[in-house]
């Protein structure tokens, strides 16, 4: 019958298989483990439109606004209109398939999120995420039974089928019984964010390692902004990763400070930022924390300090976070403030796509965190789920196009042995790339700094001993070469040696793969049309 | 400190399966059985108190903070997430044995194939068929039913369920109460597909009740499926 594959069965993945099911489009939801594993049940604050439920005179067109001053210029203003546009609809939709929003006066509540000047972000608790999930997973489930939608659970991409330019289909590996087989058809990549590059220094899960966005790249696929990497001000360290605290504490009016030395508070975000506080756009939030530490005067951690916060918010809007921060700090944040740190969240680059979900290869389309659209050089809070939804369905929308029934039955899985890209990359090599990493493109960056850096995952590169190392390697260079070409400080991208930001700059970085290695472009940003 | 970790593995199927015994050291007082495997699995020189290579233990593995349900095995005997295992607390004089849930196809080690658990919902038909409209009273209730990890904790400690089988246990039960909860209307369909997967075939020994690692109020909505299902009362209410 022929079928679309989409590779990552996480909120954009399900989003995309559900749209095309929708439109009788049979579709293949090939992923490493079931829906329920994968990162975005982990999301946690809200997901934003403007439904101006709160009498604020919000508009789509204030979305659009915060959504590119958030991303500091460098998101695709069409891309973003479309996106806030269409942010109701996808709203009223996820509320028509039982995700619990919170409610006030019948309607879906909204809070306030960092860098927005209206409360515009609808929320379940602390766990807005696991709600969508749940609710996309059993609508998808429905089409399963119809057959439109086959899962391939316990599945990864070995590599892309690409010839004559065109992606013609995924070749895939049961993980279960080591058989592989070529599933023809166009592809959408799903598959996340690349934290498998930072390995238990992200908030994210360990599934999203990298290696699909690592192989695309490597078949000629291009990259946007691949340096603009997200720091969230406010994560715990727990055995093994980040734990996010959600940026619905501050909204719900948690404020950031640090103890000078004297043993005053001192609350920095309103002092120096008294517009947005404590909930500016998370780039600046993370710098000025990183800042406020380094001062003489100060000493020890920042600390979010939640003890204002009414009983009313405790128990209706964050019961569960609290739960999870005594769990996992000891400290009950009702009483006590919470000793926090920034730590690697989101990546707002990754697979370049256009407006509607194309790649630069036909037949090959990507949504979700795993594409680099939307959120410029800094994602706002809430406009992740939003993205990876609208982005999963315009994706599928698009790559539904004059898709045609096949009479082709459904292709066998057999052994493969002769296959570089079977063999996974070893978790210390994993662990000697990330540290390379860590030290260059952290909060504050360094030309010095990055050509070093560039210069060992070059020599790393030559003590790999399978391909999915040499991939590793090469996305890490993409990563490194675009910040170390990007001369100037723009969003979560700040050089300490061009600390001004740069009109120059105000393009979109592109990588390109190059024989194990990546060529760095700049691309003009389109001007916003007039009609969408 | 350290800790003595005995891992049952198993290469397949077809395979015996024996104890491992591995030594782990850690200072950390909030270490998991989730970062001790994956320190192991990282350290390719890690050696079994015998002195043999330990090679890599499969398990599957997710977010680390009990919310993917992934990494559901069976610790010092009970069913829990090896992330929410601490081991100071699930160490019995300093030692953790660690197997993996018996209740599915093993696959290697400490992965078995849960893949029934989605069987069951399809063929129990667990969608909604019209749409969501939760009652005021019921917001809650479709709030705590959706926290479902399906990660088979429940199943592991009920004497009633068998992968396969027409029973699908509590992790079918709480999506169903999902949907009994968020509709505006009653599903009598779903009523009845709830009776056959779950209620007629539950012995009520009410294993599942304090097992649920999300912690979940299983009994709350077990007892309002029940109300809806068996009663016919409507969810969360006492009219018909």
């Amino acid at each position: 019958m022929g079928a679309i594959n989409i590779i990552g069965a996480g909120l954009a993945g399900l989003s995309a298989a559900v749209t095309l099911a929708e439109r009788g489009v049979p579709c293949r939801l090939i992923s490493l483990q079931p829906s329920e594993r994968a990162q975005s049940v982990l999301a946690e604050g809200g997901i934003n439109a403007a439904l101006d439920t709160m009498g604020e005179q919000d508009s789509p067109a204030l979305h659009f606004e915060d959504t590119v001053k958030g991303g500091c210029d460098l998101a695709d203003p069409n891309a973003v209109a479309a996106l806030t546009e269409h942010a109701p609809e996808t709203v009223r939709w996820l509320e028509s398939l039982g995700v619990p929003f919170a409610r006030s006066g019948g309607e879906i509540a909204l809070r306030s999120f960092g860098g927005q000047r209206k409360k515009r972000t609808a929320y379940a608790q602390s766990s807005t995420g696991k709600m969508l999930m749940t609710a996309l997973i059993d609508e998808a489930r429905k089409y399963e039974a119809q057959g439109l939608i086959r899962r391939y659970s316990h599945h990864e991409l070995i590599r892309l089928v690409i010839s004559g330019g065109e992606c013609r289909g995924a070749h895939v590996r049961d993980r279960i019984t080591g058989l592989c087989a070529e599933l023809p058809g166009r592809v959408i990549l799903a598959s996340g964010g690349m934290n498998g590059m930072f390995p238990s220094r992200t908030t994210g899960t360990v599934m999203n390692s990298g290696d699909v966005t690592a192989t695309a790249f490597s078949q000629g696929v291009l990259l946007s902004s691949p340096e603009m990497i997200q720091f969230h001000p406010t994560t715990v360290g727990i055995p093994g990763k980040r734990c996010l605290v959600s940026e619905a504490a501050r909204g719900e009016g948690g404020r950031l400070f640090i103890a000078k030395a004297t043993g005053e508070k001192w609350y920095f975000m309103e002092e120096k930022y008294p517009e947005l506080g404590n909930l500016s756009p998370r780039d600046v939030v993370s710098r000025e924390m990183y800042f406020a530490r380094r001062q003489e005067d100060t000493a020890g951690e920042v600390c979010l300090d939640m003890t204002g916060l009414s009983d009313d918010i405790w128990k209706n809007r964050l019961s569960d976070l609290r739960e999870e921060l005594i769990r996992y700090t000891g400290i009950d944040p009702k009483n006590t403030p919470v000793p926090v740190h920034e730590g690697i969240h989101y990546f707002m680059g990754g697979i370049d796509v256009d407006i509607r979900h194309r790649t630069n290869i036909p037949g090959l389309y990507a949504a979700g965190e795993c594409c680099g659209q939307y959120h410029g050089a800094n994602r706002l809070g809430g406009n992740s789920m939003l993205g990876a939804v609208y982005g999963g369905r315009t994706a599928a929308e698009t790559a539904a196009e004059g898709f045609s029934p096949s009479q082709e039955s459904e292709p066998a899985f057999a052994p493969l042995d002769d296959e570089p890209l079977l063999t996974p990359a070893r978790e210390s090599f994993n662990e000697r790339l990330a540290v390379i990493l860590t030290e260059a493109l952290g909060i504050v960056r360094r030309a010095d700094v990055l050509e070093s850096a560039i210069g060992k995952v070059r020599a790393l590169s030559e003590e790999a001993v399978c391909q999915r190392e040499k991939l590793r390697c090469a996305l890490a260079l993409a990563m490194l070469r675009g910040a170390l070409e990007r001369r100037e400080s723009r969003g979560a991208h700040y050089r300490e040696d061009f600390p001004q930001r740069s009109d120059d700059f105000r393009r979109t970085t592109v990588a390109r793969f190059e024989a194990n290695d990546a060529v760095i472009s700049f691309r003009e940003i389109p001007e916003r049309r007039a009609e969408q | 400190m350290t800790y003595i970790l005995d891992i049952t593995r198993q290469q397949s199927t077809d395979s015996q399966p024996y104890v491992q015994s591995i030594p782990f050291e850690t200072d950390d007082p909030a270490a998991t059985v989730a970062f001790a495997m994956r320190q192991i699995n990282a350290s390719p020189d890690c050696k079994d108190i015998n002195g043999e290579t330990v090679t890599p233990i499969s398990w599957e593995c997710g977010c680390l903070q009990r919310k993917c349900g992934a990494c559901a095995m069976v610790i010092s005997g009970r069913p829990m997430l090896a992330c929410d295992a601490v081991l100071s607390r699930v160490a019995r004089g300093g030692r953790v044995s660690i197997a993996p849930l018996k209740k599915f196809p093993l696959v290697k080690d400490l992965t078995v194939d849960r893949s029934a658990m989605m069987e069951a919902l399809k063929s129990a038909e667990v969608w909604l068929k019209a749409h969501a409209s939760a009652e005021e009273r019921n917001e809650g209730f479709v709030f705590d039913a959706s926290r479902c990890l399906q990660c088979g904790c429940c199943l592991e400690v009920c004497p009633n369920f068998y992968a396969g089988g027409e029973f699908s246990g509590t992790a079918a039960a709480l999506p169903m109460a999902r949907l009994m909860a968020a509709l505006p209307e009653r599903d009598r369909e779903l009523e009845k597909s709830y009776l056959r997967h779950f209620y007629n075939g539950c012995g009520k020994s009410l294993a599942c009740r304090n097992i649920c690692p999300a912690g979940i109020d299983v009994d709350s909505l077990l007892v309002n499926s029940n109300a809806a299902a068996v009663w016919k009362r409507r969810f969360g209410g006492r009219g018909r």
